[in-house]
């Protein structure tokens, strides 16, 4: 039951059509500190479309496709209206309006300050202000999924709240709690000095907020992905989850261990205590386990479809599986990305081993892989399998949207294989210029090269992408039927309260949070004599 | 089961959940704060809280080891960009006369003769740092020092307006532009040196970095080698002292060479 289709097309066109800007700027970022192209001599004009490319991809793409599928889900998954409608439109053009606000700065050249903010550096105040829309907005979207689930349960006391909708709310229960420390550092340090009322900063204090977010933020941004795993896929394939259980431990795990984990990303900071450092990377290593639980669940219930198909023997079942199917190409193909980026972030949450890479191109090539590969892989399968009952229009072209994802596995592999491999090598991150003429880079040219090369291949592979949805609005109506999400093999009767609330899980995240970064922030915030003087963006 | 009964410790489910959540807890804490500072033999710790207060940061400074004296003083002057950045008529008027006792070597139009930095349109704030360093002894100059050593901190914001105000004049001998060597408009990343320009105009100004355009390439030339070999030492955080001791001469050479040689005035203006 899908009512508020305009709504959520809104947020879905929105997002994409974001994306596609900042996807052309990443890959001219690509080609133009690259061998192959000719360098600008201005690296200002690099470092402003960085910003633009991660604020828009770190902050509103992410954050409008959960926001559009979590209320698609909402209505699909409870069958109910979407409650608050008129608030769901306010939290959409405040991204709208702070998208826009954060965008002039950017290209005005006033806030070359890249998406992680990175003070002492201030850029123009209303970048940050427009940021803070984006998150505000998003926070309505959280509490718009908090009241409908309850609305709902309210009307069936005691049943088990659908798996979609239980993820859902996960999912945006972590961005609200995870989206506090960007929003402390940016209210409480980086606002009054880029408004001019103080011109110090403390940028120790802001990195471990930032750190608050930062990792976290990763699994807010797999949400939708993961759902996807659990609830798309199996249906659009012909199978059923292999356990519901699993799938509800998975997601309050990443709940709890999402959280107390962001300082693997202070791991060279001098102002956090090696203690803490060593807790959060054993917790990030805990981040492995919900994971590895929906690699294991999701590849029995692709085995269930194939077996149901006629696959037999103990790996002869892969060749009965629907290949031609998008939503099984995407699934294969994620799983991949999200095995290569897993197995690369081992290196980066080990406190030892993280030095050997640390401030390289592995960090960018890493991230790009498990975001960009893995997560955003599924956003487009999320886009195809959902389009047809938004518009009332089917999708017919399936042979170019088979061709769009292996264009953007490809894409996505050449891309940050040789990324990762200079950064081994030893190039740093953040550079927007490379002499290759010099005799110690010289041999990276070839890598850098190719990786332009795949940077061109996923522009290729979204510029198809968007073709593909914007001819789904004009191909003929049909009727999709409702929007439906996978069965388990067993489908629950009764869950216990723990697995049908998030109240617990909440409670522990928030208290890890306490006991893991509660003292840094509080010894930090009270020493003084740690600022510095703020690096003003673009003043002399 | 209602959700009233979540939070008990009949429920299994809070039970299992809180249990091995703090059991990982108190484990890792166990590991991070008490056996891996141990793990350590180089490091000494008086007991088992000293390991935990140095695992956690907590700021310490050891009974037993003295702070290294200073030998030459350090730059302590905060620049932000708002400093010195609404002069008055009169401030600028009180400059003026200060800086006749500059003449002599920075020129009576603010061009100097004699290899000695032209101040005319130099950017207050750098005027403002350099004085309150040779006043200080951050920076010292034989010539320089004995003049700077009696300002009073009025005078030294007096004279950086003074000179911000006065117009950019060509150098007192121009010499034909030259092409930007790399060095300045692309740095050597690989040694961690960014592009002069990105600091000193070309590309972008920063807060406290003059421009350079037209100043004495012998000077120029001088104080980069003060900055390698570690003679000058006045840069905030060792940034010059860094980029200088990783820079070859003939970068010197072309650096020097190639500031020399630019016109003052396409120096952008302080907004």
């Amino acid at each position: 039951m899908l009512v508020n289709r305009k709504l959520i097309l809104a947020h879905f066109w929105l997002a994409f059509a974001v994306f596609g800007i900042a996807l052309t700027l990443g890959a001219w970022q690509m080609f133009i500190r690259s061998p192959i192209g000719t360098w600008l001599s201005n690296p200002e004009l690099y470092y402003r479309s960085l910003t633009a490319h991660g604020t828009v991809m770190g902050y509103v793409f992410p954050t409008l496709v959960a926001m559009g599928f979590g209320y698609a889900i909402s209505e699909s998954a409870l069958q109910q209206r979407l409650v608050g409608v008129r608030w769901a439109w306010a939290g959409f053009w405040l991204i709208v309006i702070g998208s826009v606000m954060a965008v002039i700065p950017i290209a005005l050249g006033r806030a070359s300050v890249l998406y992680t903010f990175y003070p002492p550096l201030i850029g123009n105040v209303f970048y940050y202000l427009g940021v803070v829309l984006v998150v505000v907005g998003s926070w309505i979207w959280v509490a718009l999924m908090s009241i409908n689930l309850r609305v709902w349960r309210k009307a069936n006391p005691g049943a088990p709240v659908p798996l979609a909708m239980f993820a859902n709310v996960a999912g945006s229960y972590l961005w609200a709690w995870t989206a506090v420390g960007a929003a402390l550092e940016l209210l409480l340090q980086i606002i009054p000095v880029a408004a001019g009322l103080k011109a110090t900063i403390d940028a120790g204090l802001a990195r471990v907020f930032f750190s608050w977010t930062l990792h976290a933020i990763v699994y807010f941004w797999l949400m939708p992905t993961y759902i996807a795993y659990y609830t798309i896929v199996p249906r659009a394939i012909g199978g059923r989850v292999y356990s519901d259980s699993m799938a509800r431990i998975s997601f309050i795990l990443f709940l709890v261990v999402a959280m107390p984990i962001g300082m693997h990303h202070t791991f060279a900071d001098p102002q956090v205590g090696a203690g803490f450092k060593f807790i959060h990377s054993a917790f990030t290593a805990l981040v492995a386990l919900p994971t590895l639980l929906t690699v294991f669940t999701i590849c029995a219930s692709v085995e269930i479809a194939a077996r149901v198909r006629g696959g037999r023997g103990m790996f002869g079942w892969i060749r009965a599986l629907p290949w031609d199917n998008p939503m099984m190409l995407a699934l294969a193909f994620s799983f991949v990305m999200l095995g290569f980026g897993g197995a690369g972030g081992l290196i980066n949450m080990s406190y030892q081993l993280d030095a050997s890479i640390h401030n390289t191109q592995w960090i960018t090539g890493h991230f790009h892989l498990i975001f960009g590969g893995a997560i955003v892989i599924m956003y487009f399968a999320i886009a195809y399998d959902l389009w047809p009952h938004l518009t009332g229009r089917e999708l017919i072209d399936v042979r170019l949207m088979r061709t769009q994802l292996w264009l953007w596995f490809i894409g996505m592999i050449v891309t940050t294989f040789p990324w990762h491999w200079v950064g081994i090598l030893g190039m740093p991150r953040r550079m927007a210029y490379f002499d290759f003429g010099d005799p110690a880079i010289a041999p990276q040219a070839l890598s850098v090269t190719l990786s332009a090369i795949g940077g061109f291949v996923l522009l290729a592979s979204g510029i198809m992408f968007i073709v593909i949805l914007a001819r789904g609005m004009r191909a003929p109506q049909t009727d999709a039927g409702p929007y439906r999400f996978a069965l388990a093999v067993h489908e629950p009767k009764t869950v216990p309260v723990a697995l049908n609330t998030h109240a617990l899980w909440v409670a522990l995240m928030i208290g890890l949070t306490l006991t893991n970064y509660g003292y840094p922030i509080l010894n930090l915030a009270l020493s003084s004599g740690t600022s510095v003087p703020a690096v003003y963006v673009g003043a002399q | 089961m209602s959700t009233r009964d979540l939070f008990t410790l009949r429920n299994s489910h809070f039970r299992i959940g809180v249990g091995i959540t703090a059991a990982i807890l108190t484990v890792t804490a166990i590991a991070g704060f008490i056996v891996l500072p141990f793990a350590q033999p180089w490091v000494q710790f008086a007991g088992v809280w000293d390991a935990i207060c140095s695992a956690a940061g907590v700021p310490q400074r050891s009974a037993n080891v003295t702070a290294p004296e200073q030998a030459k003083r350090l730059s302590e002057v905060v620049l932000t960009s708002n400093t010195l950045s609404r002069p008055s008529q009169e401030a600028i008027g009180r400059g003026a006369t200060l800086a006749q006792r500059c003449a002599i070597c920075h020129g009576p139009t603010g061009v100097s003769r004699a290899d000695s930095p032209n101040l005319a349109g130099q950017y207050a704030a750098v005027i403002y740092k350099e004085l309150h360093d040779f006043r200080s002894g951050a920076r010292t100059n034989a010539v320089m020092s004995p003049f700077a050593v009696n300002l009073t901190d009025q005078e030294i914001a007096d004279l950086s307006n003074y000179y911000a105000y006065l117009p950019r004049l060509p150098a007192y001998h121009p010499t034909p532009q030259l092409p930007k060597p790399n060095i300045v408009i692309y740095g050597a990343p690989m040694r961690g040196i960014a592009p002069c320009g990105s600091c000193h105009g070309s590309l972008d100004n920063k807060t406290g970095s003059p421009w350079l355009e037209g100043q004495s390439e012998a000077y120029m030339k001088a104080q980069l080698q003060a900055f390698a070999s570690g003679e000058r030492r006045n840069d905030i955080s060792q940034q010059m002292r860094n980029i200088a001791r990783a820079m070859t001469p003939q970068e010197i050479e072309a650096a020097a060479a190639y500031y020399a040689s630019q016109p003052p005035d396409v120096v952008k203006a302080v907004d």
